[in-house]
């Protein structure tokens, strides 16, 4: 629970208690007027606090464990989902999932990182932590959206690249690059949707695309906002200050051209709505590709160096 | 302290005691802790001449080594439109830029500089460490694509010499997309059939690392150069473990297959020489076939 949504999960627990009140008593006590009341009220103070959201909630909703990840969207929006494992040099990283399936009626290359949801697939996912291997999957299935010409389709969701001693004996840094790269070198058509977190080159190996979409209250940064804190602040009691002053948020991101879209989320947040977030996300998408689906591979590879050569401007 | 700098009062001390030697007449050695005389090290490009401890060089004083002669011309830059985001820690963006301005003489941390090495044309793009670390935004890409740019239309090899902790802090995202904007700028280099060339030195780390210092067609280091993505101490944090002493050295990149070679500064301009000569010369022709119109190509 996020402190700034206590009194609304307080309420709802009330309005809980009443509804089963109802439910099980035939008294004559009329409780329905008084949960439409609660109700009303919790709504509105949602729509109070999200409307207000300051960079540092939105780095909390953006982190909200309850928030849809990889694998939901993948369920709901992909059929057919076909994992593929292995960048065919060291090992599988499921850190990075990547794969085919059908998106409404057209084969997709999808990746993204998946955290994991409880403790056990929070492990196994490295908290959505990708190390070389899984960005040189990432690589192998862009070469290959280049040869069965298929638009690619990116969710990015991790902290960042995972930090160790295998990932740097093994290149991190040159994986990454390399990444980068292959999304560069596509010729189909390429839609990166920041799900949650944005953070850093971890995120931006998959995400060099035609189209980058955030949603509403995802967040998308060079660096965390508590590793800055420590490095500029020389402490991480000033995170707040740092997401504020790193612009990390989508709206701040849209107006200065470095996101094309912003994709509105469930009142309260996605975390409160998993499936209306992701048939929004869908949405977007299959709107996107129809576009880019006009335009030849090899234009849509100029364009994609020319926004990226425009990149600060 | 001696009974007379204790007796005499503060002024006239300063008097007595005038330093017979300046500042900067010695340096010390950080591999190996000797003195070193300031013009013999210098003179040796900051190379200890005990234990060959390859210390921070000049951005100047690095491409008079590198180019034949020490002459080069440096290319300008477009001004820039400074601290976009208007970014404030405990100082403001735009007040360590003044400070990095002053300090430097230099308008951000990248220098552009076109010149020949053994008598082969070459751009290089170097970073000065001294700017801000040699962080990489905006200003920084500039230096990138521009090199990249004049490679092209002077259909020369392309270097980029690192000397960076990574992406700089102030520019956020924008810092961030540097790292595509840089992939992309030396993109152009080898479509265009041109070698592509990083001298990797102390330090080249973080998104700076993760970007263009990676796809090169060649990787040169610097003996000892720090090399990696993340931070040691990062690492040391997550993992929990002392990390080995010679992590992400130079050396130990060679060792994992990320450098092509380690090579010392003094025959850092012979060695990029050697391989200029070698790609460019048979090279030569299909780059000015492809210069060619279409019809000449036929026939």
């Amino acid at each position: 629970m996020l402190d700034f949504e206590k009194q609304v999960v307080e309420l709802e627990a009330k309005i809980n208690e009443l509804q089963d009140m109802n439910d099980n008593d035939s008294n004559d006590i009329d409780v329905n007027s008084e949960i439409t009341r609660m109700k009303n009220k919790a709504n509105k103070i949602l729509k109070e606090s999200y409307k207000k959201l300051t960079p540092q909630q939105k780095v909390q909703v953006a982190r909200h464990p309850e928030r849809p990840h990889f694998k939901d969207y993948i369920e709901e929006l992909i059929e057919d989902f076909t994992v593929l494992a292995g960048d065919r040099y060291f090992g599988e990283d499921i850190a990075l999932m990547a794969g085919i399936g059908r998106f409404r009626g057209q084969t997709c290359i999808i990746m993204g990182q998946e955290k994991g949801n409880d403790t056990t697939s929070r492990i196994a996912h490295n908290f959505g932590m990708p190390k070389p291997e899984g960005y040189r999957k990432a690589q192998r299935l862009m070469k290959m959206a280049n040869q069965f010409n298929l638009p690619v389709i990116s969710l990015v969701d991790t902290a960042g690249a995972y930090p160790g001693l295998g990932a740097e004996e093994r290149g991190q840094s040159e994986a990454i690059a390399k990444s980068i790269e292959s999304c560069l070198r596509l010729e189909t058509p390429m839609i990166s949707v920041i799900i949650g977190e944005g953070g850093s080159g971890g995120a931006i190996a998959i995400a060099a695309a035609d189209k980058v979409i955030m949603l509403e209250h995802s967040i998308y940064s060079v660096i965390s906002p508590e590793g800055c804190a420590s490095i500029l602040w020389r402490s991480a009691e000033f995170a707040a200050d740092a997401a504020k002053a790193l612009k990390l948020t989508a709206q701040d991101l849209k107006k200065i051209n470095i996101i094309d879209k912003i994709i509105k989320e469930p009142l309260g947040g996605a975390h409160r709505n998993q499936s209306e977030t992701i048939q929004s996300v869908g949405d977007e998408i299959e709107k996107t590709l129809k576009e880019l689906a006009k335009i030849d591979g090899k234009k849509l590879k100029e364009n994609r160096h020319k926004k990226y050569l425009a990149m600060g401007s | 302290m001696s009974w007379i700098t204790n007796y005499v009062r503060p002024k006239i001390r300063a008097l007595v005691l005038q330093k017979e030697i300046p500042d900067n007449m010695w340096d010390k050695c950080l591999g190996c802790d000797s003195m070193l005389f300031h013009r013999e090290f210098q003179k040796n490009l900051n190379v200890c001449h005990h234990c060959g401890h390859h210390m921070m060089i000049g951005v100047m004083e690095r491409l008079d080594s590198m180019f034949d002669d020490a002459k080069y011309e440096v290319i300008e830059l477009a001004k820039n439109n400074d601290d976009p985001l208007k970014f404030k820690d405990v100082k403001k963006y735009s007040d360590r830029l003044k400070d990095a301005r002053s300090k430097t003489k230099r308008d951000d941390a990248i220098v552009v500089a076109y010149g020949k090495i053994k008598g082969n044309d070459i751009v290089i793009s170097a970073f000065d460490f001294k700017f801000m670390g040699g962080s990489m935004g905006k200003a920084v890409g500039d230096g990138i694509v521009k090199g990249a740019e004049l490679a092209v239309e002077k259909k020369c090899p392309f270097m980029v010499i690192p000397a960076s902790g990574g992406a700089r802090m102030q520019e956020s995202t924008i810092s961030l997309m540097q790292m595509p904007r840089s992939i992309v700028a030396v993109e152009m280099v080898k479509d265009a059939g041109l070698p592509y060339i990083v001298l990797l030195t102390y330090p080249t780390t973080g998104g700076v690392s993760a970007s263009f210092a990676m796809v090169g067609d060649i990787h040169i280091a610097e003996p000892k150069a720090m090399i990696g993505f993340a931070g040691r101490r990062v690492i040391e944090e997550t993992i929990r473990e002392k990390l080995p002493a010679d992590f992400q050295t130079a050396e130990y990149l060679l060792d994992h297959g990320m450098v092509d070679m380690v090579v010392h500064r003094q025959d850092m301009a012979a060695e990029v020489g050697k391989i200029l000569d070698l790609l460019m010369v048979p090279n030569k022709a299909d780059i000015d076939k492809n210069d060619q119109p279409e019809t000449a190509k036929q026939a």
